[in-house]
């Protein structure tokens, strides 16, 4: 996926003024910036979830291998791009029924649900947690475990990208730790991109990070050079202390580092 | 348990004490009202029950007689029989129809209005379903009788309707009575269905009507069960209405298109033939008894439902 020039406003109100973002295929991607800079709003746009909130607006492009998202049927684009958030939010049904929601509401036909079932809560690290109590309420489990039901939950419907918005924010260590494999183990055969505020988690999950900033990408690059060598200030104080205290100037482009769309 | 709280609340947090003159006195105001319509409620039931069982207590008559299909409680015209099984179906028979003809309407309804819906037509349709919960029961009693029985009476004889007063005017005469009902409570329940779970939903890929039909109505499913059961309890009760369009044959229902009964219609009309200590007055209180058990057997379903259920 990409985005060129995209700009998405609540109302009068710009959150994000121009972004240019590539997304490799088969990576994690990590968006790490200050609280209200507008992660949340650019991956709704990516499966466009902002087509829910009606005073927002969208302008810019936004493709899926080369093809122009804004132009696709919004359904057909969230089965190609699904998304896992930040409060846990599993349906009141059992385990089973939550992993399966989506193979079956959409009802392709598919039938080796038990299949399906498995191995998304295996790609989810829960599998041995759960596997004996499959048909129990899924609100009986705890936060992370919750979570880890919504990770298995949008695998099962295998999208090409996984849009994951704070997944560990309002886990424990443990948890977020689990989270973290669960990420390392669908890397290759996912494209995820992740917002987090917890800078080492960043470091260690993802190949790409964008450092956002006020609705604009301060910088983008490979994890490991943007940890070992930021180009702007800002950069350096925020994954050094989470904290900015001289804003950066404008935008700045996307590096040169070669990605595939 | 009341004392239980206060007691902790003084534990925990000693300037509580200070206040306690206030908070008993506002316990003894509320404490009191409480117990009057407790004692109301209580005296109440007693008195139907009491009264109920004095067909078998005073009269004599065996308790089995009473699901006995065949209703003449006029001594003057031969042997009695006080058999309430023709009110006790006939009441059963009108209201499931008047359910199941109001239920898909209604869910209809609630539906467009929590989730299709602008929000400036949930603006108007609110009100207007108020206004319609408010018409009283006279005016569609009034309704079917002057438009739906000759209606059915002109144009239904292909289907075996012969004066139009009949079971199936009866139950369209309810179900149009209780849809504001099933629909403000279905709506309520669709309502507290979590809009992130909508969106979970949503970005999983699925259309809007596969999460109404996968997410929203089994979450649902107990807010459904307890709209349309709290429909049928008002129907069950509405006596004027359907005595209008019914027909009040005392006999077992076994046509939609013929003239029927039920408890509450025969109650109503029974009541000035008959003096109090007659047979056949008792025989009225026995059908008042029928008729709290079955609501008190639905309110029972109802907390059942929402109990298991849960809140999420
Ligand atoms: N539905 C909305 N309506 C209006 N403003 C919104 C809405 N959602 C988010 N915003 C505003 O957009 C800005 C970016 O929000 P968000 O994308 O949630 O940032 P982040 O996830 O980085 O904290 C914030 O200033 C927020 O107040
Ligand atoms: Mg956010």
């Amino acid at each position: 996926m990409r985005t060129d020039g995209l700009r998405v406003a609540y109302g009068s109100k710009e959150v994000l003024r121009g972004i240019d973002l590539p997304i490799a295929k088969g990576k994690v991607t990590a968006l790490v910036g200050p609280s209200g800079c507008g992660k949340t709003t650019l991956l709704r746009t990516l499966n466009r979830l902002t087509d829910l909130t009606s005073t927002c607006s969208v302008s810019g492009i936004v493709t899926i291998d080369g093809e122009d998202c804004m132009a696709m049927d919004p359904v057909l684009l969230r089965r190609r791009v699904g998304m896992v958030f930040q409060k846990p939010n599993v349906f009141p049904m059992s385990i089973r029924e939550n992993v399966l929601y989506g193979v079956k509401a959409r009802g392709n036909g598919k039938t080796e649900y038990a299949e399906i079932l498995e191995s998304s809560l295996r790609k989810a690290v829960i599998w041995d947690e759960v596997k004996d109590r499959l048909d129990e309420s899924a609100l009986a489990l705890s936060g992370g475990q919750q979570q880890r039901v919504c990770i298995a939950r949008t695998l099962a419907t295998s999208p090409e990208v996984v849009l994951m918005d704070e997944p560990g924010a309002s886990l424990d260590p443990r948890s977020t730790q689990l989270l973290e494999e669960s990420i390392l183990a669908i890397r290759g055969d996912f494209t995820v991109v992740i917002v987090t505020h917890d800078i080492p988690q960043a470091h260690r999950v993802s190949d790409f990070l964008a450092f956002l900033y006020d609705g604009r990408v301060v910088e983008f690059g490979e994890t490991r050079q943007l940890f070992a060598e930021p180009r702007e200030h800002a950069t350096k104080e925020y994954l050094e202390g989470g904290l900015v205290t001289v804003p950066p100037v404008g935008n700045v482009a996307a590096a040169a580092v070669p990605v595939s769309a | 348990m009341e004392s239980d709280i206060a007691t902790e609340m003084a534990a925990v947090r000693p300037e509580r004490v200070v206040l306690a003159p206030g908070i008993d006195v506002a316990r003894r105001v509320t404490g009191a009202a409480a117990t009057v319509v407790v004692l109301l409620v209580g005296l109440l039931l007693a008195f139907i029950a009491w009264n109920g069982i004095a067909l078998f207590r005073h009269s004599g008559v065996p308790i089995l007689e009473v699901f006995a299909p065949v209703w003449q409680p006029d001594p003057t015209s031969g042997e009695t029989t006080y058999g309430l099984l023709p009110f006790i179906l006939g009441t059963l028979g009108v209201v499931s129809v008047a359910a199941a003809l109001a239920a898909p309407l209604s869910l209809g309804l609630a539906l467009f209005m929590a989730e299709v819906a602008p929000p400036w037509a949930r603006r108007v349709m609110q009100p207007a379903m108020e206004v319609f919960v408010g018409i009283p029961s006279v005016v569609y009693g009034w309704l079917g009788l002057t438009v739906l029985v000759p209606f059915l009476a002109a144009n239904g004889k292909w289907a075996g309707f012969t004066s139009g007063f009949s079971w199936f005017a009866g139950s369209l005469v309810l179900a149009l009575m209780i849809l504001p009902t099933v629909s403000s409570v279905a709506y309520d329940s669709f309502r507290a269905v979590p809009p992130d779970l909508r969106t979970a939903s949503l970005a999983l890929g699925t259309t809007r009507w596969q999460t109404i039909r996968h997410l929203l109505l089994p979450a649902s499913g107990a807010g459904i069960v307890t709209a349309i059961v709290l429909g049928m309890m008002r129907a069950a009760g509405e006596a004027l209405a359907v005595q209008m369009v019914i027909g009040n044959r005392p006999l077992i229902p076994r046509s939609l298109f013929q003239p029927v009964t039920t408890l509450t219609a025969q109650i109503t009309l029974d009541m000035g033939n008959t003096v109090a200590g007659e047979t056949w007055n008792e025989a009225l209180w026995t059908m008042g008894l029928v008729l709290v058990t079955m609501s008190f057997a639905a309110v029972v379903l109802v907390r059942l439902l929402t109990r298991r259920a849960g809140p999420r």
